[in-house]
């Protein structure tokens, strides 16, 4: 069955500002995503990256043309629905972490499960899963400040994963940590879309990263350069 | 669903212990203040009214001279005689009763005890101006009272003083160099008009002019209004007839003074109201003040609080839901202060009362009001600035610095 595209992107500006001091930061991006692919996202500092992934996780609203996710033009929903489409059907793992503080990191996953309404067991049960999957099952009653870099960015993963999103999308997720570090997130991407089959969008500075993704996409003064096809297979 | 905001509400609550504790501090203190003064007020008033009112109604106080004391009215104004009580008593009309009164302080001894005393000359007219009952034995008969007995009744504390152990109706004692004999005991009154009522000898008026004060004026005279008649009309009658009485010309002052009881009851009544009302408004301001404190926090803490918003929106809340959990965090803030700040109240009005001797009055519509004002200024000051934080873009509320 030739599916949409989960995500498809025609001519997305996205202006900071008005008047002048406007600055356009995506110039026109058009852009299609299969499901199951594994996307990373490349290009030099301040070439919009993150603002097209914020655009994408539905966290902000592009200026111009037209985002479609899964068929549905997100520009004609409200604040509202958008909350409701990153509730069932997205994660989003920051670059800066973004955990609750004083908050255990079983509570942190659990946030998500709460907004959808499950009740207390499922949630824990949810929830340990996703802790399991990261491999920090026993650090679950860790608040951040008591958990490395690369722990606290593997809770973000949980809490983005903990609700069996269908698109995953990851900001800079080895930013801040060591290729060791880095290597096991890539390999816990890697296995969420091989095993679950979710989509990921990954935006990463480094080569060595990239190399876990089946499709790279560069960007360059807010627009796109040019889509790779690399990996060994591109998905059906 | 609403229980569980709760809970996660408190959970949250405790989480930032802190943060809550310095958020609710000036609801508790505000809260505490108004309870306090006001409670402390209203039992200051219900003190005044009380005295007061153990002064007796429809009660007229004549005494010479302007306003309290002699001054005034002329070199000196001149006492009161017989002649002028018995013209009140036959020429107006609406009189109740009309009591003389000539004092004098004297130190009264039985046997080793003694005991330093008013010494008060009347008639027996006094005791029903005063509605005033005797426990025990009975008023002096007209005979003594015309005679100048050295019969007497006795206050409580007199009694208590000099007569321990025994029964005093009967009994003799000497006051000044005067012998004299129980004929009555009085029931106790208790404090009254800021002095000890009960500290009184009483003895015909005649018998006091002649053996204390050496003469036959009169300081003071009481007059039991009726009360089918109005207070002011008779005591407007009695100012006419002594003035006639006492040759003073027209367009001159008055040179001695007729108190209502009543007046001066409500004026104190008035004057403690509104030192209540006063008290009440100052604590009323730390009250808003807390509010600003509330703010306050709320405002320094709204870098951590705006990104905890914008993480929430991030993984899919809708901005409504994010809006309860913040509006019944602040309830339940304000409402634990506020309820603490109650408690406050109570153990500090229950310590503070009888050291300012004013009897405590539990008065729950202040408790209420005070405690919703409170749980009002803990929302308002709570939620809008979330209010604020959760009408941004998720992606703007996290970078917020
Ligand atoms: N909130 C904002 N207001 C104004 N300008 C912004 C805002 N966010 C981003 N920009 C500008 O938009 C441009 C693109 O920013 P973006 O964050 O998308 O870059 P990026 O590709 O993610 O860079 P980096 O690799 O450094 O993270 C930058 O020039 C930046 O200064
Ligand atoms: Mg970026």
């Amino acid at each position: 069955m030739a599916a949409d595209p989960i995500i498809q992107l025609r001519g997305v500006t996205k202006t900071y500002g008005a008047g002048a001091t406007a600055f356009q930061a995506l110039k026109g991006i058009d852009l299609h995503v299969e499901a199951g692919d594994f996307v990373a996202v490349m290009g030099p500092s301040g070439s919009g990256k993150s603002t097209a992934m914020n655009i994408l996780g539905c966290l902000d609203v592009p200026t111009g043309g037209s985002f479609r996710f899964k068929g549905v033009s997100v520009e004609r929903l409200d604040r509202d629905q958008r909350a409701l489409l990153r509730r069932r059907y997205l994660g989003f793992v920051f670059q800066g972490f973004n955990l609750l503080a004083r908050t255990s990191a079983l509570e942190n996953v659990e946030l998500p499960l709460l907004y959808r309404g499950e009740d207390k067991a499922k949630r824990r049960e949810l929830a340990m899963a996703a802790l399991d999957k990261v491999g920090l099952t026993q650090w679950w009653d860790h608040t951040p400040a008591e958990l490395s870099g690369g722990q606290q960015q593997r809770v973000a993963i949980a809490r983005a994963i903990v609700t069996s999103p269908d698109v995953l999308l990851a900001d800079e997720p080895t930013g801040n940590l060591d290729t060791r570090t880095s290597v096991e997130i890539m390999e816990l991407l890697t296995g969420l879309n091989r095993d679950a089959g979710i989509t990921v969008l990954m935006v990463t500075h480094e080569p060595e990263m990239a190399e876990y993704a089946r499709t790279i996409v560069h960007f360059r003064d807010g627009l796109v350069e040019k889509v790779e096809q690399v990996g060994a297979g591109v998905p059906a | 669903m609403f229980f569980t905001t709760v809970i996660l509400a408190i959970r949250e609550i405790r989480r930032h212990l802190l943060r809550s504790f310095l958020t609710v501090l000036g609801i508790v203190i505000g809260v505490a203040a108004v309870v306090t003064m006001v409670t402390l007020g209203q039992g200051a008033t219900a003190a005044v009214t009380e005295q007061i009112s153990s002064l007796g109604a429809n009660i007229l106080q004549i005494r010479p001279g302007q306003g309290f004391g002699r001054g005034g009215g002329g070199a000196q104004a001149p006492d009161f005689d017989m002649g002028d009580v018995d013209a009140i008593q036959q020429q107006i009309a609406g009189v109740r009763a009309v009591a003389p009164q000539a004092q004098s302080s004297a130190l009264a001894v039985r046997n080793a005890a003694n005991w330093q005393t008013t010494v008060a000359g009347t008639t027996s007219q006094f005791f029903v101006a005063q509605q005033w009952e005797l426990t025990d034995g009975r008023i002096w008969t007209p005979a003594e009272e015309q005679a100048g007995k050295a019969v007497c009744i006795i206050g409580n504390t007199v009694r208590q003083n000099l007569f321990p152990r025994t029964d005093p109706v009967g009994q003799r004692f000497r006051v000044r160099d005067v012998a004299c004999e129980v004929i009555g005991t009085l029931a106790s009154r208790g404090q009254g008009g800021f002095q000890d009522q009960d500290d009184t000898v009483i003895m015909p008026i005649k018998a006091v002019q002649r053996r204390f004060t050496g003469n036959r004026d009169i300081r003071f005279i009481m007059v039991a209004v009726d009360e089918a008649y109005e207070t002011s009309s008779v005591q407007a009658s009695i100012e006419q007839l002594l003035r006639q009485r006492r040759n003073i010309g027209p367009g001159e002052q008055d040179n001695f003074n007729i108190f209502d009881t009543r007046q001066i009851s409500e004026t104190l009544q008035g004057t403690t109201r509104i030192l209540t009302a006063v008290m009440g408004a100052v604590a009323a301001v730390s009250l808003i003040v807390g509010g600003i404190g509330i703010m306050n926090i709320m405002l320094v803490s709204v870098t951590e609080r705006t990104r905890e918003i914008g993480i929430r929106l991030a993984i899919g809340a809708v901005a409504g839901e994010v809006l309860m959990q913040f509006l019944v965090e602040a309830v339940v803030l304000a409402c634990l202060g506020g309820l603490i700040g109650l408690v406050l109240a109570l153990v500090a009005t229950l310590i503070m009362a009888p050291l300012i001797q004013v009897p405590f009055l539990f008065d729950p519509q202040i408790n209420l009001v005070a405690f919703s004002v409170s749980a009002l200024i803990g929302i308002v000051f709570g939620y809008f600035p979330a209010r604020r934080a959760a009408s941004l873009n998720p992606i703007d509320a996290l970078r917020h610095e």
